[in-house]
């Protein structure tokens, strides 16, 4: 499944998007996002038949996004971000 | 009781209904799915997967409260006694609000597994415009979700929005469909779907001498573009439906339709109880698997 997490507004699209069926719920999102946006559920809260460990966005993050990653992303030149860098299974993506 | 509905007059009829074709003391498993919406509250009561009786109402403005009555009223319907039942799943905006329910599920997995049983298998693309947010799911055959995404950050665009901007115009909101293409010509967009600023936009556009109808539809249309710019991001695969409230309102469906290029998928149940439905399925699965109620 593809849970795309976040909102589009005037200013554009703010979504970051992780892949469960590659996701096995490691962690290591959750440890090197410094914002504390990830967390790592026993169950997929969107597939609740499949009782796997999975990460998500968490609910109170996902609404300021935009603001959240802000120092993971300088206009000048784009470092490449430590959640997508640590995800090893390669489950997570951003839209902006 | 009649009294309050005129005055209110944007409400939505709230209703309860029972299949006349099932008694419930064949079933092995009764289950109940309860969607706390922002805007209506639907309890639906399952025989072993199949619609047995639900009802629909208005949120009030306390959720728990608005859960148990929804589930009364359902109940009315049918001679059945509460305490059959075996297992209740609360979903929906307000789904912690369900405090009598078993377990939550969240209403992406539940829309899309209603909207499975109730358009049927054949359905790939599941449009949820409901009172607070608007919700864009691809699902299998299964009707297990393979994308979704969810926009709850603003009421621009949902039900919400909608029943602000009827009250605005003192049109009811069974009306707005109609009467927005009541127009000589489709007048542009409104520029947003904000609710804040579409009021005072509106406002605007009446002193300007449009009539109710223009600014309807130039609000129908705004919403139209902002709703599909959300389906656009997860896809628009065939076959397609559209639940929720504003599934009922042919000013912004009739609007955004041709932009998805597609037909909407017919049924001949309401579309406002797909959330219920999906969570009373998803009970019944967990009581075939034996993940049912402890007793
Ligand atoms: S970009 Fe930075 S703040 Fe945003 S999710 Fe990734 S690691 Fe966390
Ligand atoms: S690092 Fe990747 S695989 Fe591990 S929990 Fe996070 S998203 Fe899932």
């Amino acid at each position: 499944m593809l849970a795309n997490y976040g909102y589009k507004d005037a200013s554009g699209d703010f979504f970051i998007t992780i892949d469960t069926d590659i996701c096995n719920g490691c962690g290591d999102c959750v440890s090197a996002c410094p914002a504390d946006i990830f967390e790592v559920m026993d169950e997929d809260p969107n597939d609740p038949l499949r009782d796997e460990p999975v990460a998500v966005v968490s609910a109170d993050k996902k609404k300021k996004l935009k603001y959240e990653c802000n120092p993971c992303k300088p206009a000048s030149e784009r470092p490449p971000l430590p959640c997508v860098e640590a995800c090893k299974a390669g489950a997570i993506s951003h839209s902006w | 009781m009649a009294e309050e509905k005129k005055q209110e007059f944007w409400r939505w009829t709230e209703s309860n209904w029972k299949n006349p074709d099932i008694d419930w003391k064949d079933a092995k498993f009764v289950t109940s799915g309860i969607d706390v919406g922002s805007v209506s509250s639907q309890a639906v009561i399952m025989t072993d997967g199949e619609i047995f009786a639900y009802g629909n109402m208005r949120t009030g403005s306390d959720s728990p409260d608005s859960a148990r009555n929804a589930l009364k009223f359902a109940m009315e319907a049918t001679d059945m006694p509460e305490d059959r039942m075996d297992y209740c799943v609360g979903t929906g905006y307000g789904r912690v609000n369900v405090p009598f329910a078993d377990r939550t599920i969240t209403e992406i997995a539940c829309h899309a597994r209603g909207a499975n049983f109730i358009y049927g298998p054949e359905v790939r693309t599941v449009l949820d415009i409901g009172g607070q947010d608007i919700k864009a799911i691809q699902c299998d055959e299964k009707g297990k979700v393979t994308n979704f995404i969810m926009n709850d950050k603003c009421a621009a665009g949902t039900g919400r929005g909608m029943e602000v901007f009827s009250d605005l115009l003192g049109v009811p909101i069974n009306y707005v469909g109609d009467r927005s293409f009541d127009v000589k010509e489709e007048p542009q967009p409104v520029s947003s779907t904000c609710v804040v600023y579409a009021k005072s936009e509106a406002t605007s556009l009446l002193r300007k001498g449009w009539s109710t109808e223009e600014v309807l539809a130039a609000y129908c249309s705004a919403m139209a573009d902002r709703i599909y710019s959300l389906v656009e991001r997860v896809g628009v695969e065939p076959e397609f439906a559209v639940t929720g409230g504003l599934a009922k309102n042919r000013g912004v469906m009739d609007r955004l339709m041709p932009m998805v290029g597609l037909k909407r998928m017919k049924t001949k149940w309401d579309t406002q109880i797909a959330g219920g439905v999906g969570a009373a399925l998803f009970g019944y699965a967990l009581c075939q698997k034996g993940k049912g109620r402890k007793k």
